[in-house]
């Protein structure tokens, strides 16, 4: 059948088989070269190839400890479903992606990062353990003490270590699924990175960028900070049930949208809008936990809105050093060939943690495009930029990039795909994007 | 006082499905099953996730001797009884083979219709509770490709529909469920048109919807309704030679 991730590009022809128990998973393993999948979440082609293996039966939760709050669940059980589950008994992810559509073990293979990574580090910093099956059916235990390398190359590792079968997370004590948010708008990307430089302590930061913007309004944002609210910061009426926040109806985009749908003048106009809704917002508000860290998901399938031919993201990180001359240049090529990108995201991360982790200290700017000649002749420019002022990419969001530029910019990979070669994974574990960046 | 229901086959896929759905409603769950063992992780992650009470019982739909047993064990007796048991076969072989036949015929009829109906006596003696099967469309009509199985389904649909027809002025409620196709453990690799085919999680929310709302029969997707009743009304001189 046709496989792709959530970007709908690219696609490609493969196997899809959902095991139900470990038995089934590693007799599926013993037949050649698989990748794991979860939700599909990740954008590119991470979790597509000649035999993809959804996890999405292996959802069981296993254990919960309420005095340390480690829960112990299988890989494809959802961020979602952990919210659900422990959010009204006082507890919430340490650390969350965009969207709660995506599964643990997917979370744990791309390492994800959220709002608050300049405070708390990315999401293996949560991570006490990882039970990966290898190819030989066998399960490994492994932790930062405990089988170390599988550990580390595992975070972030892309499901090339192995499947990843089970996990041991912690999450974190919340008093309210209330977020206490504030907004700044920023003129300009001087005011948005001197917004972000005055939040380094707040929890959670972030801004929307308008893309389009360019000259002296180049790098307008809208920057958020949010911090957990106490149970004493609630309205009186909220605070006998502070676990309880407003229902989202979710909406679903019922077909593709025609490719001409989104081009320069409604991008124009829908950003035009978000900024003047932005400047509109109060300074400060109480916002539920969803709309907060999930202001997508409320509109399944939003993914079809590029129409049939789907999207790419581009994301980098630009290091503190170079970061304000590097984020220039890539805002100036993308408002100079005017392609239509809305509600991108710019991020200040905190120093890298894991081995593999994609963040490092400095800003990180994250993009959606059509994919459209424009875009696809955009994409290697922006790369060049990014490689030219020493940041790199994030392979959760590739779709496209070369094995070259991959290795020039992040040479972790090159031990990462050594490592590989010595432990006989090379061959078995297998997705459209090892053999595209010859990990 | 939360409300309990019995769940028999509680392995399949709509099973586990209605588990989380009655579960998220403050339900505790008996989950039965041939292989207690294999639901356990399922009832620790009922536990887990819904604060409910989760408990795994063994029981062998082909056992109708053990029924009473069985019954007289559940503590509480359940306010809800949901039988998700089925069990397809091969059809060629069902054909062929009376011993294989027989299988499919007591999995599907034989076994859940006296365990509903012996669970109903007692629902009716206390004075509550709902009996819920899920038979399925292939009982509408006998066709080729699965008529063994079908006919057992059309007998337990035959026995649900008596069986709310004789309890209809009491306090206890029959409801029959054919979900139609469901992308499931038994339809896997079976090429299923997916405008026909829900998802287990569709069954469970109807079948919750069903109960809650006080229905008497249901097909999950309603195209299915329209479809069975085209199929019902074809005359036989013609039916006899459709491929369907």
């Amino acid at each position: 059948m046709q496989l792709s991730g959530w970007g709908r590009y690219p696609r490609a022809e493969g196997r899809l088989s959902a095991p139900r128990d470990t038995a089934a998973l590693a007799a599926l393993l013993a037949e050649g070269p698989a990748i794991a999948r979860g939700m599909g979440r990740a954008y590119g082609d991470s979790a597509i190839g000649r035999h993809a293996i959804s996890t999405r039966h292996l959802n069981r939760m296993i254990a919960f400890d309420a005095t340390t709050g480690q829960l112990v669940a299988e890989a494809g059980v959802t961020l979602g479903e952990i919210i659900d589950a422990f959010l009204p008994r006082g507890w919430f992810l340490s650390v969350t992606p965009g969207t709660k559509f995506v599964s643990l073990g997917g979370a744990i293979a791309a390492d994800v990062h959220g709002k608050n990574h300049h405070v708390d580090g990315s999401f293996g910093g949560f991570v006490d353990w990882i039970e990966v099956m290898g190819p030989d059916g066998a399960v490994n235990r492994c932790s930062a003490t405990q089988n170390p390398d599988l550990f580390h190359w595992t975070l972030g590792g892309m499901g090339l270590t192995g499947v990843i079968l089970r996990a041991a997370i912690r999450l974190r004590p919340v008093e309210s699924g209330w977020i206490r948010q504030t907004t700044i708008p920023a003129r300009n990307l001087d005011e948005a990175l001197d917004a972000f430089a005055q939040t380094m302590d707040a929890t959670y930061s972030m801004a929307w960028i308008d893309c389009i913007a360019s000259g002296d309004r180049l790098g307008r944002s809208i920057v958020m900070e949010g911090e957990h609210a106490g149970r004493g910061e609630l309205p009186a009426d909220r605070r006998a049930r502070p676990f309880d926040t407003p229902d989202r109806r979710a909406a679903r985009v019922p077909f593709d949208f025609p490719g001409l749908t989104l081009n320069p003048l409604s991008v124009r106009l829908f950003n035009e809008a978000y900024w003047q809704k932005g400047l509109r917002q109060p300074t400060t508000t109480l916002t539920g936990w969803d709309p907060f860290f999930y202001p997508l998901d409320t509109v399944h399938e939003w993914n079809r809105i590029y129409g049939r031919r789907g999207f790419m993201q581009f994301q980098c990180v630009v290091p503190l050093e170079s970061h304000g001359e590097g984020l220039r240049a890539i805002l100036g090529a993308i408002a100079r060939t005017g392609a239509a990108s809305f509600l991108a995201v710019l991020k200040r991360f905190g120093p890298q943690q894991g081995r593999l982790s994609f963040p490092m200290e400095g800003y990180t700017l994250a993009l959606d495009f059509p994919v459209n000649r424009r875009s696809l002749s955009l994409m290697p420019e922006l790369d060049r930029i990014t490689a030219d002022h020493g940041g790199r990419f994030y392979l959760a969001k590739d779709s496209r990039l070369s094995a070259q530029t991959l290795r020039q910019t992040d040479p972790r990979w090159d031990a990462f795909a050594q490592w590989r070669e010595d432990n006989g994974l090379a061959g078995q574990f297998v997705s459209a994007q090892s053999e595209r960046l010859a990990l | 006082m939360s409300k309990t229901i019995l769940i028999l086959g509680a392995t399949s896929d709509m099973a586990r499905a209605c588990a989380h759905r009655y579960a998220r409603e403050g339900y505790d769950l008996q989950l039965a099953a041939r292989d207690a063992a294999a639901i356990e992780a399922d009832a620790q992650d009922l536990r887990l996730r819904h604060g409910v009470t989760a408990t795994a019982l063994a029981f062998d739909v082909l056992d109708t001797d053990g029924f009473a047993g069985f019954i007289a064990g559940l503590a509480p007796l359940p306010d809800v009884v949901l039988c998700a048991v089925g069990f397809m076969g091969d059809q060629t072989e069902s054909q062929r083979n009376p011993q294989a036949a027989t299988v499919v015929l007591r999995s599907n009829f034989e076994g859940p219709a006296l365990a509903l109906g012996m669970l109903a006596e007692r629902f009716e003696a206390r004075g509550s509770g709902t009996v819920i099967g899920i038979s399925s469309v292939a009982g509408d009509r006998g066709r080729a490709s699965n008529y063994v199985y079908g006919a057992a389904k059309a007998g337990f649909t035959a026995f649900l529909s008596g069986l709310r027809n004789r309890l209809a002025r009491g306090p206890v409620r029959v409801i029959t469920v054919k979900p139609g196709f469901v992308a499931t453990k038994m339809t896997e690799g079976l090429p299923l048109n997916p405008r026909l085919t829900a998802q287990p999680d569709e069954v469970a929310e109807a079948i919750w919807r069903a109960q809650d709302k006080g229905r008497d029969v249901i097909y999950v997707r309603r195209v299915w309704r329209l479809i069975m009743a085209i199929i019902r009304a074809l005359p036989e001189w013609q039916f006899k030679k459709t491929t369907l």
